[in-house]
């Protein structure tokens, strides 16, 4: 580095941590060296709420959030906006890579055990990212005003209405109407190009500083702070920077090759990243034949639907689907076993993630399903 | 001023009482946000009423008009429908509506002013969804022995033509009735008024 560049660098450390900063969270944040490619998940996340971001900024520069343009301006986008539906069709891909990156994010670490002690409230912050990100889908898939955002935003706003009680005013308040109008369309768009993805953010950056504040954990699940050289560095620890910045380009790549390959030749996916009924617009009079949410939150949709109501009420089923999603919170304290990874737990905790696999697989695909009775 | 100088509790009386009042003013701060989150006066006076004129509607045919942005069906039962829905009643939920909502008037065995015209909300009391009007009689795909009615697709939730819910099904309570009333010798159906009876 030249003497200027050096002096231009201390002048700004001596009034803002640059250096500090950099050193702590790259070139001298020591990461286990055992890494594998499930590590990738955590920084292609970072990537692709980027990704959201960019993409949203310049989809609201034609966007209108008002029921009786929402739709036309959507289409507008997609036809005359120069470049218009390349923006488009990223976001809407880029919502379902999200999950896609989450939930096997989530699954490395229920894996490896990385929510136990002392990483539970990196795990905690993780779930609030996640609930963050459920609702900023849900918000933003009522923005092109069809009729699946219609009804699709019908049916969730309807899941408060079962609180007792208070169940009725509470979604009424959520609406701003008696039914999903103009006023939830505006209130919607707030949410969803401000006040979700600020609080996204804000835990984002909580989720890594508490990261960093721990260090990560690994596949082998071993403390590697437990042995360090005489340096005070962990001896099975290498700088995030330049090695896992550099592997992670790696991850990236072959994450934007199916990412592309989605973009440019299947933006749609057969109707699961944008569902065919979406094109026809929002009618308050008529729901359409089959209903679905997108594949994200079909588990969750199977679970609600196989709840019948108890004491006249839906309730039941809401707190089940509820609950499929609240265990996970405290899963640090269900979980207390002390080996952390399953490469070292016994064959019964393998079987139960397999079980898990396969519940969630059952689900998403029993979600898609019309229903039917029990026994018609 | 040394540490034993210091009053302890006049220092917690006062952090105590400045959290208490700067909770209070923040509380009040979200008085004017939260609220205005309810409906608009805008929204609140878009519930006018609706005439629907019914004397052309056949017997076995369904109106859908507008209130308040919601479906609101007006149906046409033929003497057929009125007979089997006395069929229906053990495999309902709700015979004698209960726990459902409706206008004193229309609480009764056909959920109607006049046995012939159901006015109901075609709103599932599932979730929301509008459920598909299914008159058809005989082995229908969800359902063996249906004598007609209302099918919800969303969720599975069956309903006989006086809007009254099937027993296990999601939906918990019958449609809900809106106040209404015939005016004009009773060729015009008013839907959301009913002369102050509710």
């Amino acid at each position: 580095m030249t003497t200027k560049t050096q002096a231009l660098m201390n002048w700004v450390d001596a009034r803002f941590p640059m250096t500090k900063m950099w050193d702590d969270h790259m070139a001298k944040y020591y990461a286990p060296k055992n890494f594998n490619f499930w590590y990738f998940f955590g920084s292609l996340a970072l990537l692709v709420l980027v990704l959201q971001i960019v993409t949203g900024i310049f989809l609201t520069m034609n966007y209108k959030p008002d029921a009786t343009l929402a739709f036309a301006s959507v289409e507008y986008i997609m036809r005359d906006v120069n470049y218009g539906w390349l923006i488009r069709y990223m976001h809407s891909t880029g919502a379902a890579a999200f999950f896609v990156i989450i939930y096997l994010h989530m699954y490395r670490g229920l894996m490896y055990g990385s929510f136990k002690q002392p990483r539970e409230l990196i795990w905690l912050f993780g779930m609030l990212i996640y609930l963050a990100l459920m609702a900023e889908a849900f918000l933003g898939y009522l923005l092109p005003w069809g009729q699946m955002s219609y009804w699709g935003a019908q049916v969730i706003v309807n899941l408060f209405a079962a609180v007792p009680w208070v169940g009725e005013e509470l979604s009424v308040w959520i609406r701003g109407d008696y039914v999903v109008s103009d006023a939830t369309l505006n209130r919607f768009f707030a949410f969803h190009v401000i006040a979700v993805p600020f609080i996204l953010v804000g835990l984002v950056v909580a989720h890594i500083i508490a990261l960093h504040e721990v260090g990560s954990n690994n596949p082998d699940g071993v403390e590697i702070k437990k042995t360090k050289g005489a340096d005070g560095i962990p001896l099975d620890g290498i700088p995030f920077h330049p090695y896992y910045s550099v592997k992670d380009i790696v991850g990236v790549v072959v994450f934007l090759m199916f990412f592309s390959a989605v973009l440019f030749f299947a933006p749609e996916l057969g109707g699961w990243f944008l569902e065919k009924e979406n094109f026809i617009p929002a009618d308050p009079l008529k729901t359409p034949e089959h209903i679905v949410p997108l594949w994200y939150f079909t588990p969750y949709y199977a679970i609600l639907r196989a709840i019948p109501p108890i004491w006249e009420s839906q309730f039941p089923g809401v707190i089940a689907m509820g609950m499929a999603i609240v265990f996970l919170f405290f899963l640090p304290w269900l979980d207390r076993h002390p080996v952390r990874s399953m490469r070292y737990r016994e064959p019964i905790f393998k079987v139960n993630m397999f079980i898990f696999i396969v519940s969630f697989i059952v689900l998403g695909w029993l979600g898609t399903q019309p229903s039917t009775g029990i026994l018609s | 001023m040394s540490e034993q100088d210091v009053d302890k509790s006049r220092r917690r009386f006062l952090t105590a009482a400045t959290t208490v009042v700067g909770a209070i003013g923040a509380g009040v701060v979200a008085v004017p946000f939260v609220g205005s989150m309810v409906p608009s006066a805008r929204a609140l006076s878009a519930g006018a009423s609706v005439e629907v004129d019914i004397s052309k509607l056949e017997p076995g045919r369904r109106l859908v008009v507008e209130w308040r942005k919601q479906p609101v069906w007006v149906l046409h039962r033929t003497q057929q429908n009125l007979d089997d829905l006395a069929k229906l009643e053990d495999k309902l939920a709700d015979t004698e509506s209960n726990s459902s909502k409706q206008p004193a008037y229309a609480k009764n065995k056909h959920r109607a002013i006049k046995p012939e015209y159901l006015v109901v909300i075609g709103i599932c009391t599932h979730l929301g969804c509008s459920p598909q009007y299914r008159p058809e009689v005989g082995n229908v795909d969800f359902d063996s022995g249906w004598l007609g009615g209302f099918f919800c697709a969303c969720h599975g939730s069956k309903f006989d033509l006086a809007g009254r819910v099937y027993a296990g099904v999601p939906a918990p309570t019958n449609l809900v009735i809106p106040p209404y009333m015939y005016i004009n010798n009773d060729k015009v159906v008013l839907i959301g008024e009913d002369g102050g009876v509710v």
